[in-house]
């Protein structure tokens, strides 16, 4: 067999080293594989990416594939250059939706690696960049086949193409003492109301839902995501005095100081003589940095809820744009919560499907449109939580001034009521 | 033919408590606090003293079965056989017991997986598919990862950095490795060179004139056929129109190159998040272990990790030296590249005597 192997200098190169090498990984399938679909799928994935190595160039071109009943899900990939490389010539990714929070079992691993051996290359990635599991490089015929047997043990394709996207929660209140909602809760409840568009695309573009349990924003959500959910508190956060005297014995005066007061971007915090914290908790914007710090000694309120942000994007096509707050605070605890929040996503996503140009981004169309539009189009009410700063040009025309102060005091005044 | 009409179960995102540990099941919101015992383990304790022990370790991503396998069997023999992922592609094993902790790491490291990735380390970079698997890459992914981290592995493995760094690749301006403390993407500098014989048979030409941001796409006749001519004067040679007209290609052997940009953060930690700026660019896209990428990084990393103090991330440090001692620091040329001119640019020109000398 090794005569027939593909030459790979370049690739042979990323065998050295100390980390893991996935060419390595590759070629065990190629020199150790029973099955010669796989051996010989390997063998020419390796001669074609040799070939890109050489040339800087690559050789895949998309197409349509999909399963029966779905049009999304695939990265159909067709080699323009399988005639060289027959073996790996259809060569398409399934992103199948992980759990939220990413949990396995050895047992569905092995279960899963096993579907992926009968019917693909062997070849996963756990997981993709919008947080799908990676199952990469099949035939078209084989993309059904999986899909049908991993489908029928709880498995589900994600998102591909213009559609809501597979969603991405944090390890959240499964193992952090930051975390302040239910992310895989929220993530389940957001994800699997849209399935219908997860699987068949229909929007003017891709849109995702990240749920982070805090501002430490571990899921990116705020500059990867049309739709973040990020856990927050407003009521007092918590200190326990003693293990601040603990930290401070144990670290010294110099380091709190340096390292947690004056990096409060607030100014809320202060050292007392006797070594104690004092927190100006309505100055406090939940930004994490202390608690990150002092872990044992300072940790979130217990009104806790989330934040809502949206139209975070990438460079395409009018530069990086990060969410804009719309929701300063909701509480998530109850079902009607729930529903609160699932309507104001379904309000969205109809909203930007009626409005956003083809493959305009949610917060592009909000670029377009300024946000008012937006806001009032899903019926959100203005709050001065969701810029930095007032408007500073005066090229603008404000005859219903009256009006608009009118429901500003309106709703103050609801607000008072209901409190 | 029957079996090709099985309607799917629409079942979704699956419920990921049947996965879940044990002891995190049962503590599910219920944390108190973590520490950090050594890089690469966390633990953390719940409200009623219960423990979780977490060793995180760095694969090569790209994993075939017989390495998913390896991984299941250390999870089996040595863990409790409970796994996650985290977003940066580490696999996750969860333990109850300490003394499973130090087997757990020997296994790890024996069968060449790296143990560390944690707090104020270089963390795992996070790619994309690259020549491996995506239609319109300018670079591969898993290669300039794979001969970053062989430099960068000590890095992974302590905890020498003033606080944690996130390395992001890309292969095109799309930008799905997305922002990090420090970032390399792709960077064409010629406009697309255009295949008129394809153009009317492959492109919707509309949608590729509507694609480009700087609107220097138009629909022509070229040797009598309906084809898409750019002017070349506006090309901002971004690659947009590539993935909807693959007869408008982007990439060059030659002319696609790799630039460097720092101080992404998604954090609101202290500050609000940042996007990435761009310091270094003309990198020669040179596999198959890209030296002159890594050189750059590993120049930004030694500055940053002599200047900077405990808990500044990149952004954070850039914020109170300024970016002249950056580029002091880093000696790296300061071009008129580096000078903003989309929209809203004039947010990034100093309007101030703020100077530092």
């Amino acid at each position: 067999m090794a005569d027939q192997h593909h030459d790979t200098p370049m690739l042979d190169e990323l065998e050295n080293g100390p980390w893991p090498s996935f060419i390595s990984g590759i070629k065990r399938l190629r020199d150790k594989h029973e099955d010669q679909r796989i051996s010989g799928m390997a063998n020419d994935l390796l001669g074609q990416l040799e070939h890109s190595y050489e040339t800087r160039k690559g050789y895949w071109k998309g197409g349509t594939v999909s399963v029966f009943g779905y049009g999304s899900g695939i990265i159909p990939r067709f080699s323009e250059v399988g005639s060289s490389f027959p073996e790996s010539k259809e060569f398409h990714t399934l992103r199948v939706q992980p759990p939220a929070g990413n949990y396995y079992t050895t047992d569905m691993l092995r279960q899963l690696g096993d579907s992926w051996e009968k019917w693909g290359s062997g070849l996963v990635t756990f997981h993709g960049q919008t947080g799908n599991i990676m199952f990469i490089g099949t035939s078209t015929d084989n993309t059904q086949h999986f899909f049908d047997e991993i489908n029928e043990y709880g498995w589900d394709l994600g998102g591909a193409g213009p559609c809501v996207r597979t969603g991405m929660s944090c390890v959240g209140a499964a193992r952090c003492e930051m975390s302040n909602i239910d992310e895989m809760k929220i993530h389940r409840t957001l994800l699997n109301n849209f399935t219908d568009d997860v699987h068949r695309p229909a929007l003017p573009y891709k849109f995702k839902f990240k749920v982070s349990g805090c501002g430490n924003d571990c899921m990116n959500s705020i500059e990867r995501s049309d739709f973040a959910i990020i856990g927050t508190w407003r009521d007092d956060m918590k200190v326990d005095q003693e293990e601040v005297k603990k930290f401070v014995a144990r670290k010294g005066r110099e380091y709190v100081i340096d390292n947690v007061v004056t990096r409060c971007p607030t100014k809320a915090l202060s050292l007392k003589d006797d070594d104690t914290m004092d927190v100006d908790n309505r100055n406090c914007v939940r930004c994490m940095h202390c608690m990150n710090v002092m872990v044992k000694a300072l940790s979130p309120g217990d009104d806790k809820g989330a934040t809502i942000l949206i139209g975070g994007k990438r460079t395409l096509k009018i530069g990086d744009l990060m969410g804009t707050v719309v929701v300063p605070f909701m509480k998530l605890e109850s079902e009607d919560d729930y529903e609160k929040l699932t309507e104001m996503a379904e309000e969205t996503i109809d909203f930007w499907a009626e409005n956003g140009l083809e493959h305009e981004r949610c917060g592009e169309m909000v670029e377009r449109i300024g946000l008012v539009n937006f806001l009032e189009g899903v019926g959100i009410d203005v709050d001065p939580n969701m810029v930095n700063d007032p408007r500073q040009s005066s090229y603008v025309r404000m005859d219903g001034w009256d009006e608009e102060a009118e429901k500003w005091f309106n709703r103050k005044a609801e607000e008072k009521a209901a409190s | 033919m029957a079996q090709e009409n099985r309607p799917p179960i629409e079942s979704g995102c699956p419920d990921g408590f049947q996965y879940m540990h044990p002891v995190m099941r049962k503590n599910y919101g219920a944390w108190d606090y973590h520490e950090h015992p050594r890089p690469g383990v966390l633990l953390h304790v719940a409200h009623n003293g219960d423990q979780i022990w977490t060793v995180r370790a760095g694969t090569q991503r790209i994993l075939d079965v017989y390495t998913l396998r390896t991984l299941c069997d250390i999870g089996d023999k040595y863990a409790d056989g409970y796994v996650r992922f985290t977003i940066r592609s580490n696999i996750e094993y969860m333990v109850s017991d300490e003394a499973k902790v130090q087997p757990l790491i020997d296994a790890l490291e024996a069968d060449g997986f790296v143990v560390g990735g944690t707090k104020n380390s270089v963390a795992m970079i996070s790619h994309t598919q690259g020549w491996l698997h995506c239609d319109i890459p300018g670079t591969d992914a898993s290669g300039v990862v794979k001969a970053m981290m062989d430099e960068l592995i000590d890095e992974f493995r302590e905890n020498n950095m003033p606080n944690r760094v996130h390395i992001t690749t890309s292969c095109c301006q799309i930008n799905c490795g997305g922002q990090g403390d420090i970032a390399i993407n792709v960077q064409h500098t010629k406009p697309p060179k255009i295949n008129h014989d394809l153009v009317s048979n492959v492109c919707e030409r509309p949608s590729v004139v509507a694609r480009c941001p700087v609107a220097a796409i138009r629909p022509a006749q070229v040797n009598g056929k309906p084809s898409l001519e750019v002017d070349e004067k506006k090309c901002i040679c971004c690659g947009a129109c590539f993935p909807p007209c693959p007869p408008m290609q982007i990439n060059d052997a030659e002319h696609s190159k790799l630039a460097i940009w720092v101080g992404g953060n998604h954090s609101n930690a202290r500050g609000k998040p940042t996007f990435q700026k761009l310091v270094a660019a003309g990198i020669p896209n040179n596999p198959p272990r890209w030296p002159e990428a890594t050189a750059i990084v590993k120049r930004i990393l030694r500055a940053y990790k002599e200047d900077a103090r405990d808990w500044e991330r990149i952004n954070d440090w850039v914020e109170r030296v300024g970016w002249p001692r950056f580029f002091e620091l880093t000696e790296l040329p300061f071009t008129k590249f580096h000078i903003d001119n989309w929209r809203g640019a004039r947010r990034s020109l100093n309007s101030s005597t703020h100077i530092r000398f």
